[in-house]
């Protein structure tokens, strides 16, 4: 099958490449730029784990084409570090033991820089079903709604 | 997992689109939000040959209010139904509904149009646009038309649409005054398909009677189900505790489950009967002016 070339800005640059129509996004970002930071987990659109943020969305990279990426922006865990600061997400999880083993948080973490964009003063309860198409087998949630809590404030009073 | 290949095109107006499905043929399948289609294709249930993506078409992603319609484009997706004030204000059964599909990154993606024309009986739009009347229009080479969703669902996952029609809009009257809906759903979890929906709308006349209700039934039936003896029960009568609880009972019996893993046949039934019920009462507070 012909391939077809994509431009796409990921984390703030501009990437292009010649691929198969075929291919996820999620294989784009991993395999063709090595950005590994996002994560397959189920591959079947149910754990979050494969998360990015297309042109301010969350959404699930394993369920889209890398071609619809084509002349959009995309952000991944990759970019969320700035000159060597942590994203106050970052620093939440960090703060408030909001991961273990740590597969899932790349995903949640993406959900979050979305969500609290939209969302800077969430309640628990809204963070709760935020987050529900991401899934944790370790933590429980608890310190994952205490981290998005811990990086709302901090965005709030303007240390993003 | 890794879908077959295929061929892609990414039309920039409808009418392009439209032209390649007809040059193309049945092997073309629409993208649009891609959350039914894509895992389909990574799981090779389906295998097209080629993709027409729709996504860049301009001007589809509309949520709007014209000649007594609330009309939805085919490129809205789903977590803008979730923030509209118009349906917040008129239709808060469309946020019910869309809040209960998968999950919060599937609804950044999903289509509600999308949601109609997989037609899948385990899909939660179909009810509740079943409830609301609602008309969709399906455009094609010789130009637009309108067919109710009720006439919409011939078979499991089988639509109206001809092979090379585009759903581009739904159509749903605006409630009247002392209207109200709710849309319930049983799921085992968050992103489950239903193991029953049910969706119910009325609406009041003065003297605080139904005057007319919809109701529609999710995953209970090879294709999405009106319950019309229970629409028909209804209308006309006084919407007391045990008129609700005899509507629930009939739409039970308008059900056609089957048994599965996530429920017997009997149990499904029960379901249908207790979240019609609730559906009803929900309805009520809101066409009484509740939020």
């Amino acid at each position: 099958m012909d391939k077809v070339a994509i431009k796409v800005n990921v984390n703030g640059v501009e990437r292009a490449a010649e691929i198969e129509p075929r291919m996820l996004l999620v294989h784009f970002l991993r395999e063709t730029l090595r950005l590994t930071g996002t994560h397959i987990g189920c591959d079947t659109s149910h754990c979050g784990a494969c998360t990015v943020v297309m042109d301010g969305r969350a959404i699930k990279s394993c369920t889209a084409f890398a071609v619809q990426a084509d002349g959009r922006s995309i952000m991944t865990v990759e970019g969320l570090e700035q000159d060597g600061k942590l994203h106050p997400l970052q620093d939440g999880f960090f703060q408030e033991h909001g991961l273990q083993c740590g597969y899932c948080t790349p995903g949640m973490l993406m959900t979050g820089v979305a969500f609290l964009g939209e969302n800077p003063d969430p309640s628990d309860d809204e963070i709760r079903h935020a987050i529900s198409g991401n899934l944790c087998r370790c933590t429980g949630y608890v310190n994952i709604v205490k981290a998005y809590q811990y990086a709302a404030q901090k965005m709030r009073e303007g240390g993003a | 997992m890794i879908p077959r290949s295929f061929e892609y095109f990414s039309p920039r107006t409808l009418d392009e689109a439209i032209s390649l499905l007809q040059k193309l043929g049945p092997e073309a399948k629409l993208l649009s939000g891609g959350q039914s289609l894509i895992p389909m294709m990574k799981l090779r249930i389906v295998s097209p040959q080629h993709i027409v993506d729709i996504n860049r078409i301009p001007n589809l992603d509309y949520i709007s209010e014209s000649d007594g319609h609330l009309k939805i484009g085919a490129l809205a997706r789903e977590h803008q139904l979730e923030t509209s004030e118009v349906i917040q204000q008129k239709l808060p059964i469309l946020a019910d509904t869309a809040k209960f599909i998968a999950d919060p990154l599937v609804r950044s993606q999903a289509t509600v149009c999308g949601n109609l024309a997989h037609g899948d009986p385990a899909n939660d739009h179909p009810a509740t646009m079943l409830a609301l009347g609602a008309t969709v229009v399906a455009t094609g080479p010789n130009g637009q038309r309108e067919i109710a969703v009720a006439d919409f669902f011939p078979g499991l996952f089988t639509t109206a649409l001809e092979p090379e029609e585009i759903l581009t809009e739904i159509r749903i009257p605006l409630p009247t005054a002392k209207s109200g809906g709710a849309y319930l759903k049983l799921e085992r979890k968050v992103g489950d398909f239903a193991t029953a929906g049910v969706a119910a709308q009325i609406t009041l006349d003065d003297a605080g009677n139904c005057k007319n209700a919809g109701v529609g039934l999710t995953n209970v039936g090879m294709t999405p189900i009106k319950a019309t003896q229970t629409e028909a029960f209804l209308a006309g009568k006084t919407l007391d505790e045990a008129t609700i609880k005899q509507a629930g009972e009939i739409a039970a019996s308008e059900s056609q489950p089957m048994d599965d893993i996530r429920g017997s046949a009997d149990y499904k039934r029960d379901l249908v009967r207790v979240l019609t019920a609730r559906a009803l009462t929900r309805a009520l507070e809101r066409a009484k002016g509740g939020a």
